[in-house]
């Protein structure tokens, strides 16, 4: 007898160590139990608008529409959140579900750091220790993030294992999950890994679509003719996606970081690129070699840096109802200057990647249609990075 | 009755664990030759995995270097087929789930009986999902090998009761590699698993000197060893052999009590 739990077409399901097996349990138990809860819920819609600053703006970017001639274009500003990204709504979600589990103490990966900030903010806000799992590689690429966490109050642990980049990070965060369960919770960051994880991710990434529905409503009276969003993991894509997943006319569409392209080994286009398999916890679609070994990716994003896609999303894909589409480094880099220059806002290396299918999209439209684009964080972190892909060395 | 019942019939069973490919093939083959020699009663044979999230930073090591080595998996099926020709022992592979479904979970299980592999160890299968293999191991006969974890509590009955080859018991939270204590309840755990099955138990995860080889093998029936034996492969290389075999004695000696 197998327990058909956290399956979505044939991806997910829960393939982990015995060892986690009862801690995942309890995580799925906790969380039926507090989703229906009215105090938990009243708890974290009041984190979510007294600290988190949401709802997020919902904001007409009116010269970027006119600068393309094509549809209509709104953003979905989830860099204004405090912390600058789309994953706080997640960690506020997790950590206070910890809380009433009576965990004292969070770990998490990250990959860009913004996840990891997250966590340590949030551990700091409810009193909790922090541990956050960065690959080496990526702590020098986001050495600013891994300063704002220490000074959080979290202890930053570089990873050197493998690619040394998100991927081993998971890895590792896994493995200290099983040496300590008791009074730990993984703050797993993306719609990925073993159930109950993936949908627990969705649920409080969720807020996003709730809110573009109702502001799109209420500004146009209708619903968009697309939404996109940036997929790494796929939780800020998720969470604009999932509210519209059942209005078919509405087009979702996930951008992919694929490096320096898809026809090349320097990718993290997973969907386009990948075959199924199973890692990390879940069956989905994952980069790998003919023998199932993982394929070390690139993406200049660090955050979107992995070799792997929710299994939610492995599912829209194969039924069709979502579009997974590969983005360059440097069309996202392209995005990421257009934004600055066009609307004055300096998106987040991963939501470049969104803005800059955009680009290619919204002048194929009529103006009377309307994209939504999740902007999914802040890109002040990639400032550097950036800097030096355009030859320019400048220090922090 | 399974092959690897036979392992278990003569007293205590040591069992040794080697990374096939690290740091070649020939040395794999020979260690395994040796650990035959001095006393093992089934060898678990480990098929490297990029990302092997259950182990330490020994065997994770071993997994890199036969990797950068090129050792592809039907390299390691070649490897036993050669091995076959005078290994007897049972034999079982440790692998990670994609390494299995990867190649067709089929295939991987039909080739895994036709080269004499008797049991299967994927510790990122839990009983929840071995409906994913154990259609194709029990076409084969095959024994895909359950994991029971000191975390696993009311579950242990529900696993053992469905349990084929052995049971393996993980002494304690934490990945693979060494480590001076071990989770206190094993008795119990042992207990509850004879509750309901005869199949054998052995106890694995950071055992790594005669001593607690000596003090598993009285809880349970076998005793799994990996770590300490892929640490002597990693120090002395293509001259570990010997020193495996020589380690390999001491604590088979050691589980006789």
């Amino acid at each position: 007898m197998t327990n058909p739990a956290g399956r979505f077409g044939i991806h997910g399901g829960q393939y982990i160590p015995e060892t986690l097996m009862n801690a995942v349990n309890e995580l799925e138990e906790a969380y039926n139990h507090y989703k229906n809860d009215p105090e938990f819920n009243r708890e974290l819609t009041e984190l979510f608008n007294e600290y988190a600053n949401r709802p997020s703006l919902l904001y007409y970017a009116k010269k970027m529409t006119e600068d393309l001639g094509g549809a209509k274009i709104y953003l979905k500003r989830e860099d204004l959140n405090h912390t600058g990204a789309h994953k706080v709504n997640n960690v506020l979600g997790q950590a206070l579900l910890a809380k009433k589990m009576g965990k004292t103490r969070l770990i998490a990966e990250t990959g860009a750091g913004q996840h990891g900030v997250a966590t340590a903010t949030a551990a700091a806000l409810f009193g909790m220790e922090c541990v956050v799992f960065m690959g080496e590689e990526d702590t020098i690429r986001q050495a600013l993030n891994v300063y704002r966490m220490r000074l959080l109050g979290a202890e930053v642990i570089p990873v050197k294992t493998g690619t040394r980049t998100l991927k081993d990070a998971v890895s590792e965060a896994m493995r200290e999950w099983t040496t300590r369960i008791d009074d730990t919770h993984y703050c797993l960051g993306s719609v990925m890994g073993p159930h109950p994880f993936p949908t627990i991710v969705r649920d409080f990434q969720a807020v996003i679509s709730k809110e573009i529905k109702e502001q799109i409503l209420e500004k146009e009276g209708r619903l968009p003719d697309a939404v996109l969003a940036c997929v790494g993991g796929g939780s800020n894509a998720i969470g604009s996606f999932y509210h519209f997943i059942e209005d078919k006319d509405v087009k979702l569409i996930g951008c992919e970081a694929a490096g320096r392209g898809i026809d090349t080994f320097e990718t993290a286009a997973t969907v386009n690129t990948g075959k199924l398999g199973i890692f990390h916890g879940m069956k989905s679609y994952f980069c790998q070699d003919e023998d199932g070994q993982i394929a070390p990716v690139y993406s200049i994003s660090a955050g979107l840096d992995y070799p792997g896609v929710g299994p939610e999303h492995a599912n829209l894909h194969d039924i069709g109802r979502a579009q997974y589409v590969p983005v360059t480094d440097e069309e996202a880099v392209q995005a990421f200057e257009y934004l600055s220059k066009m609307e004055g806002i300096i998106p987040a290396i991963e939501s470049a990647h969104a803005v800059a299918y955009a680009r290619k999209l919204a002048p194929t439209m009529s103006r009377d249609q309307i994209i939504v684009i999740t902007i999914s964080g802040r890109g002040d972190k990639d400032c550097a990075a950036i800097a030096r892909y355009r030859g320019e060395d400048i220090h922090e | 009755m399974s092959k690897i019942a036979s392992a278990f019939a003569e007293g205590k069973a040591f069992i040794p664990f080697i990374t096939c490919g690290d740091p070649d093939l020939a040395t794999t083959a020979a260690a395994v030759r040796e650990a035959v020699k001095n006393g093992a009663d089934l060898i678990e044979l480990g098929i490297p995995f990029s990302d092997p999230t259950a182990e330490g930073p020994v065997i994770q090591g071993a997994n890199i270097r036969a990797l950068s080595g090129g050792i592809k998996t039907k390299d390691v099926f070649d490897l036993v087929r050669e091995l076959r020709k005078d290994v007897t022992i049972p034999l079982v592979f440790m692998t990670y789930a994609n390494v299995v479904f990867s190649y067709g979970s089929e295939k991987f299980i039909k080739t895994c009986s036709e080269i004499g592999i008797d049991g299967l160890i994927i510790p990122d299968i839990p009983y929840e999902e071995k409906e994913e293999f154990q259609p194709f191991c029990d076409k084969y006969d095959v024994d895909l090998i359950s994991m029971v974890a000191p975390t696993s509590e009311e579950r242990v009955a529900m696993i053992a009761k469905e349990a084929k080859g052995f049971i393996y018991i993980v002494s304690s939270l934490g990945v693979t590699g060494m480590r001076s204590s071990f989770s206190s309840d094993l008795d119990a755990v042992v207990a509850k698993i004879r509750e309901v099955t005869d199949v054998p138990c052995a106890i694995g995860f950071g055992i790594s000197n005669p001593e607690q080889a000596k003090k598993m093998a009285a809880v349970a029936d076998g005793v799994i060893v990996g770590s300490a034996v892929v640490k002597i492969l990693e120090e002395k290389g293509v001259d570990a052999p010997s020193s495996v075999g020589a380690f390999i004695k001491e604590m088979k000696d050691a589980c006789r009590g």
